[in-house]
């Protein structure tokens, strides 16, 4: 498959037209329907979007960087076309009046979404196992999760629908399904991409993010989606660079910080062997490797759990059964409107973490909970502040153990939870961080996650570029 | 004990919908009395995705009622989300300045006091301990011909500030006059519409006795739904009464919510749930924090107009007027603001300025009470009554005719020297023609002439007054005065 500028310069010469290129999308989501990666489709929308840009083309218009790419959205950013479920029965129905923010900019810059990918039901999980249509299927072994909560989009990517997909990650949503998919996943620095659009899960965490087959696509694409909005009034006004402009880089006197915490007790054998010989292909490409020290990471996933929940405990509270919501028949009095509308309509995850959420802000509880989860969170971030004055990017697994089996989740829930151990902390800190596939000792998908400075994505895509080629140099793929 | 025997405590919670172009999170415009559901967007109605972005404008105008109150402003205020579910309310919490920790709860302003001028001439200070922002709820419309209710999301959204007084009023008078105060500031600041009855200006009040100053603060009510100051009087009243009797029969009051019924005139508890909410109260994610920096501060105060209080004492230091027409003529900016006004076209002595005061002050005032009318209203300007004290100066016109040019200004005839004009109301000076009233008079009144020629003074008024009757007032004063004494005489 072509990569991202590869399609787009195709498209704007002519020489392939962007129906076509949109129609063999859909032509391959239809052929991997079984691997219930998308939600919805959106073959009518996608294919007039795919033949206005052929018209302009036609007349002689400039077309965007993206012109007839073809894109795959997570159904938790609202497209003002068909549905957008958030994988749960409460929204079932529910269409969307307006484009998310970086809806726009991706139409602006000629991108065509084909359709809206499964994931986690309001992207709680971590296997896309809590989706209320039926979990997506991990194309490289149908026995592992595909991940989560974007599990869908990271599907959409490994099975080749599309080349590209949008996720968001509040706590390794994006960069675990990619680990599990085998294929790239990046999380921005908060504030780099816009919510505005993106359901929310928990406020201070979410991003959206690109998942691609390699790190240029992901830099490439995230060039059109980062930006400050004046409609998120926590994103970034820092200046947007070319994300891409330093993937030629070298490797040589870059530093890459290693964690002693998070190679310890509770990681993978087979994980860390592969995670260190990528790291070791690194050296061997000049980087330069050292011990770095995050004590507070081991309060992450509790911090974490703690916030995403408080947090997701009001996001949620406007699924009320009252307008646009699932709403039960026949409620007695205003109390069993709410109360039925929202046992029915949320899973039985949404409504652990909303009962979670709620229990740490009560008060009583308060200052045991939520208190404590900020000054940990403070803590953890002022750690990775310390860290990135002895490296350029911080490395670790993207996960500690192989893709979760399916079904695990239900049998052992606190278990997968504590596998969050590595991507949570990234966003407590409101980091940029990246996952690459690297080789695997057992055959199963690993990813090697790097994270980078606040707002230094260029600088991270460009070592991971790097890590990407030197991994290459190994055989892997 | 009887009721007046107890120390009674009162603070009041207001809440002022500031008058601002658009809503405090998104661009809807905020507007009274529009159709349902007119003025709304994926933002004010809680669409999946969306977010809030802080009107500016609000945050000035609370800065401003801050400034104005001598309140200390926040430099970092925060913004928290209050949880609760409700039909009105479309995200399921209000975004607001209440924490749930003392290190979350960060108000725009703490502080400050409003001075309220009590019946006996002594002035209180009353002090305020907050005022913070946050957003309205939308209405619930209960119409009895649809089985449902309705919903109008219009006002959600709309920003209000919430004013909170420290504990300081001690009497249902007292706090009828703080809220009167607190209008008048929130109007002369044009930050507030300031009407009870259209629901931009609503007030909560928390009351509670105990035995004397000294003691410790009793058990309090928090009384709601009281849509005029009068009512917020009469209710705060009859819960003094209630309370006393309770006490009395030693009893104690139970901490708890009620209403006032104004057609039963009693106060009435609400079910006891609601004063067990837990709001969960914790910062707002989707909003960075707020900086106030001192140079905003310092932009905000100079954008600050005059205030009553300055307004008073400059009536009396600049025009010469007495305080009691200072207080009069500022009570309402409006009002005060036409009697400048009128003031810009006269003589600079303070008889011009007081006789202005006195048309404003009596005819003005009069005609807006009695039309339950406001200033925008009137057919004639405030230019027009500074011409027509002009006239009466000058002597060209009579106090009384200038009352009947004043009911044709009422009509919208225009300029008073015009309405002179075309009436043909000028004072007739001309010697010649106040000799013809004067005989006229003097032919029909013989027996009085002899009386007065025979050393009955008194009478003097009396052909005065006929004078002018038979001139239709238009007679010139003086000229009538020093003729009528030669023509008598003989």
């Amino acid at each position: 498959m072509s990569t991202l500028s590869e399609i787009a310069r195709k498209v704007q010469k002519g020489e392939i037209s962007a129906e076509k290129t949109v129609q063999e999308s859909l032509d391959r989501v239809a052929a991997a329907q079984g691997l219930n990666a998308y939600i919805s489709v959106l073959p009518e929308y996608a294919l007039e979007k795919a033949r206005d840009l052929d018209r302009r083309i036609a007349s002689g218009e400039t077309v965007g960087p993206l012109a007839g790419v073809p894109i795959a959205i997570k159904d938790n950013i609202v497209v003002a076309a068909g549905k957008t479920t958030c994988g749960s029965h409460i929204l079932e129905n529910f269409e969307s009046p307006y484009d998310a923010t970086v809806i726009g900019r991706l139409l602006a810059a000629g991108a065509v979404p084909v359709g809206k990918t499964n994931l986690d039901e309001f992207a709680m999980g971590s296997t896309s196992e809590t989706s209320a249509f039926g979990a997506p299927v991990n194309p490289i072994d149908a026995g592992i999760t595909p991940g989560g909560s974007s599990g869908g989009s990271a599907v959409a990517v490994a099975s080749g629908t599309v080349p590209v997909s949008l996720g968001s990650d509040t706590g390794g949503s994006i960069r675990q399904p990619a680990a599990c998919c085998g294929i790239v996943g990046m999380k921005p620095t908060y504030g780099r991409v816009s919510r505005y659009g993106l359901v929310a899960y928990a406020s201070s965490l979410d991003q959206i993010g690109p998942f691609a087959r390699n790190v240029a696509d992901a830099a490439l694409l995230l060039n059109t989606l980062a930006g400050f909005d004046a409609r998120d009034n926590t994103s970034s006004t820092q200046v947007i660079p070319d994300f891409t402009s330093a993937l030629g880089g070298s490797l040589k006197g870059k530093t890459i910080g290693i964690p002693k915490e998070a190679f310890g007790e509770g990681l993978d054998a087979g994980v860390e062997a592969s995670v260190r010989a990528a790291l070791a292909a690194c050296e061997r490409e000049g980087a330069k490797i050292v011990e770095i020290h995050l004590p507070a990471l081991k309060f992450a996933v509790a911090a974490y759990y703690v916030i995403a929940t408080a947090e997701a405990s009001a996001n949620l509270s406007r699924y009320d059964g009252v307008r646009y919501t699932h709403r039960t028949s026949n409620p007695k009095n205003l109390m069993e409107l709410y109360s039925k509308s929202r046992s029915e309509g949320f899973g039985a995850e949404v409504k652990k973490r909303i009962l979670l959420g709620t229990y740490v802000l009560s008060s009583g509880f308060y200052d045991a909970y939520y208190m404590q989860a900020q000054k940990a969170r403070r803590v953890l971030t002022a750690d990775f502040e310390k860290a990135f004055a002895q490296c350029d990017v911080i490395a670790m697994p993207t996960m500690p153990a192989p893709p979760p089996k399916v079904g695990d989740i239900f049998k052992d829930p606190m278990a997968i939870y504590l596998q969050d151990i590595y991507t949570v902390g990234v966003n407590l800190a409101g980091l940029p961080a990246i996952s690459l596939p690297v080789a695997s000792t057992e055959g199963m998908p690993v990813g090697l996650q790097l994270i980078g400075r606040a707002f230094g994505e260029t600088e991270l895509f460009g070592i991971a570029a790097g890590a990407e080629r030197s991994a290459a140099g190994m055989g892997a793929g | 004990m009887p009721a007046s025997s107890y120390s009674v405590v009162i603070g009041l919670e207001v809440h002022a919908q500031l008058s601002t172009k658009t809503k405090m999170f998104c661009g809807c415009r905020v507007e009274f009395g529009a159709e349902p559901n007119t003025l709304v967007c994926p933002v004010c109605l809680g669409f999946p995705g969306t977010l809030p972005v802080p009107n500016a404008r609000a945050v000035e105008s609370a800065v401003m009622m801050g400034l104005a109150c001598g309140a200390n402003i926040d430099p970092r205020p925060m913004w928290t989300r209050k949880n609760y579910f409700y039909p009105d309310l479309p995200k399921g919490y209000q975004i607001t300045q209440q924490g749930g920790s003392p290190i979350y709860d960060r108000p725009i302003c703490t502080g400050g006091h409003l001075d309220i001028d009590l019946d006996d001439g002594t002035r209180k200070r009353i002090g305020l301990t907050r005022i913070h922002m946050e957003e309205d709820a939308g209405k619930l419309i209960h119409d009895l011909t649809v089985s449902d209710s309705l919903f109008d999301a219009n006002r959600c959204g709309t920003p209000l500030i919430e004013i909170v007084s420290d504990p300081d009023l001690r009497t249902p008078r007292e706090a009828y006059l703080y809220l009167e105060k607190l209008k008048q500031i929130l109007e002369y600041l044009e930050i507030c519409d300031a009407n009870m009855e259209r629901g931009n200006l609503r007030c909560d009040a928390n009351i509670s006795l105990r035995t004397s100053e000294d003691a410790p603060f009793g058990e309090r009510i928090e009384l709601k739904n009281m849509n005029s100051f009068h009512n917020i009087e009469k209710a705060l009243e009859a819960e003094i009464e209630l309370q006393a009797g309770i006490l009395d029969a030693g009893g104690i009051v139970k901490r708890e919510t009620k209403r006032w019924d104004v057609t039963k005139g009693t106060t009435i508890a609400n079910r006891s749930k609601e004063d067990a909410q837990d709001y969960r109260y914790f910062p707002e994610p989707d909003l960075v924090r707020l900086s106030v920096t001192p140079g905003d501060i310092e932009a905000v105060r100079g954008m600050l107009p005059e205030l009553p209080e300055a307004r008073r004492y400059r009536y009396v230091a600049q025009y010469g007027l007495p305080a009691y027409d200072a207080d009069v003529l500022t009570r309402e900016k409006p009002v005060s603001e036409f009697f400048e006004s009128a003031c810009a076209v006269t003589g600079d002595a303070p008889a011009d300025k007081k006789a202005v005061s006195n048309w404003v002050m009596g005819e003005v005032l009069r005609v807006l009470k009695e039309g339950n009318l406001s200033i925008a209203d009137l057919k004639f300007s405030a230019l027009h009554i500074g011409e027509m004290v002009n006239l009466i100066q000058s002597g060209a016109i009579s106090g009384k005719i200038a009352k009947t040019v004043f009911e044709h200004m009422l009509a919208g005839e225009g300029a008073p020297a015009d309405i002179v004009k075309a009436r043909n109301l000028s004072v007739i000076n001309d010697a010649f023609a106040v000799e013809g009233f004067i005989r006229q008079v003097m032919d029909a009144n013989a027996d009085k002439v002899a009386e007065y020629r025979s050393g009955k003074d008194k009478l003097f008024g009396f052909f005065v007054g006929q004078v002018m009757k038979v001139s239709q007032g238009k007679a010139g004063p003086e000229q009538v005065n020093a003729l009528l004494k030669d023509m008598l005489a003989g």
